[in-house]
């Protein structure tokens, strides 16, 4: 059990009574109101509703309204976080409905999804908030009781006193509670009294998915509504030149078309308004199709941009970026990657004597990776609601940094923040595309212009040739080995368009005597942004494929080659900030070992294996393939994870299955590539993701068990899978693979 | 602009469209169902699937003039209340994440197991090989038809 201190906003405890009917102090939840068979259609909703504190509400009859805070975008955190709130409040499940919160800054913490961090971020604040309650019922019946509020005990949403006899549910002293003062510090849970937390709980949306309730953005809909789409230049490096819209504008149901600039010129960017395409023409009209017709019949005409640049407040503070002119290739950029790995580049990190070590080693081993341009491809495409007035602007829609975005839209249209209301619908999906709202500040600004509600809808392709792509990556590993097949120098350099995807201080860093670590960026008029495990997402593939080819050169077992580096790490490690736990790697490792058989893997399967330790949780995987008609086949993935306590296993599975199929897919299948600037994929006939027939046959997930407070599960199992991958394709096939996708290289998988 | 009556989830509706009109968007702009999605709108996800009769189509390019008096069925009319054996086993595995192509999963697989009640692994792939989950849920899909199958 841990002692914290409360915090609550200065809304959170604003008087909430005689909201029934789904009205409540935290807005009118649109959402809230889609009922088919689901709780709040089972359960007999009260009469009356108490608000304890801005995350949870209890009506007269003892039904708890729990508010999830965070954007959810698949990662299932619209479930799991309410139930860390529930946990502490000591209620039955079965007696708890959830919404999901707009954004309110003055009661929620970081409302955002993105860098697989709600719940380790949310861990103690959803609890306390929890805990806060279940305190205030305590106080509540124990002054109704006239008893000593130690002796208050609470069970499954009921307050009871042993000695007296008395007992109560939630809802009979809902009200009292609401009234009782809100406590300093509150006792949180020892984990081994979890009732809820560790328990599977099911999608709290499950039944509305199923039955084809309204619940995301593209659901979304108003009286009065009109439909809005945009035209961006076709182009990287290419603006609008001009207009002809009299064909458009002659069509059936358009109501308007015109231009708009996303951003105002001088404006300073912040890091989610990445946006390659400033000004837009618009088309509005009754209808979806209507509107997509009329936008076919625009006669647009583009020219290339100069070099330009633009003020960024980046994470790193204020910068000014230069945007390059020009007409991109990918042979281009490709050509330009190798040059630049192949000479020496920006120093981060060197151990020992690097150059020394390679001279004396026995054996060198390099290997040069890469991978291409993806684009994120959400099945749901952008879009947005939005209704703008002269004093206020409400927006509704699909979006992972609601809180950022609120600044940008009130900067651009000239609103104070108070008067900008986001309400977040689930999301069709995020991998990091929902962080970049231009599109909210589309819908927005086109709303204004209308003066009338307006949804923003992107087709597939706006939405796939839009940019914000992961950057293409490049990187040049060397290692050293001794005469006993020891590493004694490793070396990495790499780059991309224009990010880096080195980290200096990730392993094997502090496991090695001699290291170097370098990095080049290469600038392109292409823009780029977070895509799930942003930075981790290639490298850690590549990391894993080379060690394993040098557990080869050494003559060692894969596992057992990484197990003895790990040991070096926690026994004498090199240098300073190594950035990972080596005993909870060693752990994932060990634990993945045993779990798959390792030892004696089944005749006729061939496996690889890959470990790595990104987001704050470590995953080790072996992957068996197996050759069948001379086509080589994903049999079984054994998985095992350690993000500390698992809070809802049945979804914390589906997330480790789904990451690490999306990671196999991308890895074989998928690219965007550039002719002249323009993209070469605009749709799924030439973008290829994964489907069905080729995903894994089987999939086994382990947990490692531990009391060590949560961390995400939405990136750290894409990038390894990667190297399991590729590892066990060369044992499969006696070949190596460097350069994603696979299937670019060879038909490998059948 | 044409009148066209429909029967869709066993009910009589009237739109007045260009007879060119995806029946995706007649069902989701003009009609309110909003359960079949977009998504690729070239038929190439599944994500927009409905079907027509017993069969499962892509409704983003089926033009509302080649419907004529087919039944069509939308995830909103699948069951009455949810309880078709597919959606009892999608709940029962807790397949979706994001949730968003489940509903062209969902109408794919029952049209899958209404013309083939107990399909192999490699029919249930080969017949939901043209629907797209980007959460790559597709471990799980599978063994919802399993249970489907011998609910």
């Amino acid at each position: 059990m841990s002692l914290i201190k409360t915090h609550f906003g200065r809304r959170s405890f604003i008087k909430t009574t005689a909201l029934a009917g789904g009205g409540m102090v935290l807005g009118i939840s649109w959402l809230a109101a889609c009922k088919s068979g689901t709780k709040e259609e089972m359960l007999a909703m009260p009469k009356e509703w108490f608000n304890i504190n801005g995350f949870l509400k209890i009506g007269e009859n003892g039904v708890v309204t729990i508010m999830s805070p965070n954007p959810e975008i698949g990662q299932n955190v619209k479930t799991s976080m309410p139930m860390l709130v529930a946990e502490e409040l000591d209620v039955d499940w079965k007696m708890v409905i959830v919404e999901q919160a707009p954004l309110n800054t003055d009661i929620f913490q970081r409302q955002l999804a993105g860098g697989s961090q709600s719940i380790r971020e949310a861990w103690k604040p959803l609890r306390m908030a929890g805990a806060t309650a279940r305190h205030m019922l305590k106080e509540a019946a124990a002054q109704a009781w006239q008893v000593p509020v130690d002796e208050v005990t609470t069970e499954a949403g009921v307050l009871k006193h042993e000695k007296s006899g008395k007992s109560a549910g939630y809802g009979e002293l809902a009200s009292a509670a609401a009234k009782v003062a809100v406590p300093k510090e509150v006792k949180l849970k020892d984990p081994k009294d979890f009732k809820i937390i560790g328990q599977s709980k099911k999608n709290v949306d499950g039944l509305k998915i199923v039955t084809g309730q309204p619940l995301y953005g593209l659901d979304y809909r108003r009286d009065g509504m009109l439909i809005a789409m945009i035209a961006h230049p076709p182009t990287f490096g290419m603006k609008l030149k001009s207009v002809d819209d009299s064909a458009a504008k002659a069509m059936p149901g358009i109501k308007d078309v015109f231009t708009i600039n996303v951003y105002n010129e001088g404006y300073e960017k912040q890091w989610c308004d990445t946006e390659a395409f400033n000004e837009k023409v618009v088309v509005v009209g009754n209808t979806t199709w209507e509107v997509m017709q009329a936008k076919k019949a625009l006669k647009l005409e583009w020219e290339p941009f100069t070099a330009f640049s633009e003020n960024v407040q980046g994470w790193g503070g204020p910068q000014k970026v230069t945007v390059p002119a020009g007409l991109e290739n990918t042979n281009d950029h490709q050509s330009k990657m190798a040059d630049l790995t192949a000479k020496p580049a920006n120093l981060l990190r060197k151990d020992g004597d690097p150059e020394a070590a390679f001279k004396r080693a026995a054996k060198v081993v390099e290997r040069t990776y890469s991978a291409p341009f993806l684009a994120h491809n959400t099945m749901e495409p952008m879009n947005f609601f939005a209704h703008v007035t002269a004093d206020k602007a409400e927006l509704v829609g699909p979006i992972q940094t609601p809180e950022f975005m609120e600044k940008t839209v009130a900067a651009r249209l000239g609103l104070p923040l108070e008067k900008v209301d986001i309400q977040m619908t689930r999301q069709g999906g995020g991998f990091g595309r929902r962080l970049y709202g231009h599109f909210l500040v589309e819908a927005a600004v086109i709303s204004q212009k209308m003066n009338t509600p307006v949804k923003l809808v992107y087709t597939r392709e706006d939405d796939m040739t839009a940019g914000v792509y992961r950057p293409a990556y490049h990187v040049t590993y060397r290692a050293g080995l001794d005469a006993e097949g020891n590493l004694i120098a490793f070396h990495i350099r790499g780059g991309g368009t224009s990010d880096s995807p080195v980290h200096a201080n990730r392993f094997p860093a502090g496991a090695v005597d001699n290291y170097l670590a370098e990095e080049w960026r290469l600038d392109t008029n292409i823009s780029t942004g977070a895509w799930r495990a942003p930075g981790s997402n290639f490298i850690a593939g590549a990391e894993q494929s080379f060690l394993d080819e040098v557990a080869e050169a050494a003559g060692k077992d894969p596992i057992e080659f990484r197990l003895a580096l790990f040991d070096k790490a926690m026994k004498s490690p090199v240098g300073k900030d190594n950035d990972y736990d080596a005993a909870r790697y060693a752990g994932v490792l060990k634990e993945v070992k045993e779990k798959s058989g390792w030892a004696n893997p089944p005749a006729n399967v061939h496996r690889g294996v890959s470990a790595y330790y990104c987001h704050d949780s470590y995953v080790a995987q072996v992957l068996d393939i197996v050759v069948v008609d001379g086509k080589t086949v994903i049999q079984k993935i054994h998985c095992a994870v350690d993000c500390g306590i698992v809070v809802n296993p049945i979804a914390a599975t589906n997330l480790v299955e789904g990451g690490m199929v999306d990671g196999i897919g991308h890895a074989l299948y998928s690219a965007m590539t550039f002719k002249d600037g323009t993209p070469e994929q605009s749709n799924f006939d030439k973008y290829r993701l994964i489907r069905h027939s080729e995903a894994p046959k089987a999939i086994d997930v382990h947990f490692v068990q531990n009391g060590i407070d949560p961390t995400g599960l939405g990136e750290p199992l894409n990038p390894p899978i990667i190297g399991a991958l590729a590892n066990a394709l060369y044992k499969a096939t006696g070949k190596r693979v460097y350069r994603q996708p696979f299937l670019g290289e060879k038909a490998m998988l059948g | 602009m044409a009148i066209f009556n429909l029967n869709i989830n066993g009910k009589k509706q009237q739109v007045d469209v260009d007879p060119a009109t995806p029946m995706l968007w007649v069902l989701r702009d003009h009609l309110n169902l909003v359960g079949t999605k977009y998504s690729c709108g070239i038929a190439q996800c599944g994500t927009c699937t409905i079907h027509l009769g017993d069969v499962a189509m892509r409704s983003c390019m089926l033009p509302v003039s080649q419907v004529g008096n087919q039944a069509i069925t939308t995830i909103e009319g699948l069951s009455e209340s949810g309880d078709h054996p597919v959606q009892k086993a999608w709940l029962e595995h807790d397949v979706a994440q994001c949730g968003y192509c489940q509903s062209g999963q969902i109408m794919n697989a029952a049209a899958l197991l209404k013309a083939n009640p107990n399909p192999g692994d490699a029919e249930i792939e080969a017949a939901m090989n043209g629907n797209i989950c980007r959460c790559a849920t597709y471990v799980r899909i599978k063994a919802a038809i399993k249970t489907a199958a011998n609910g």
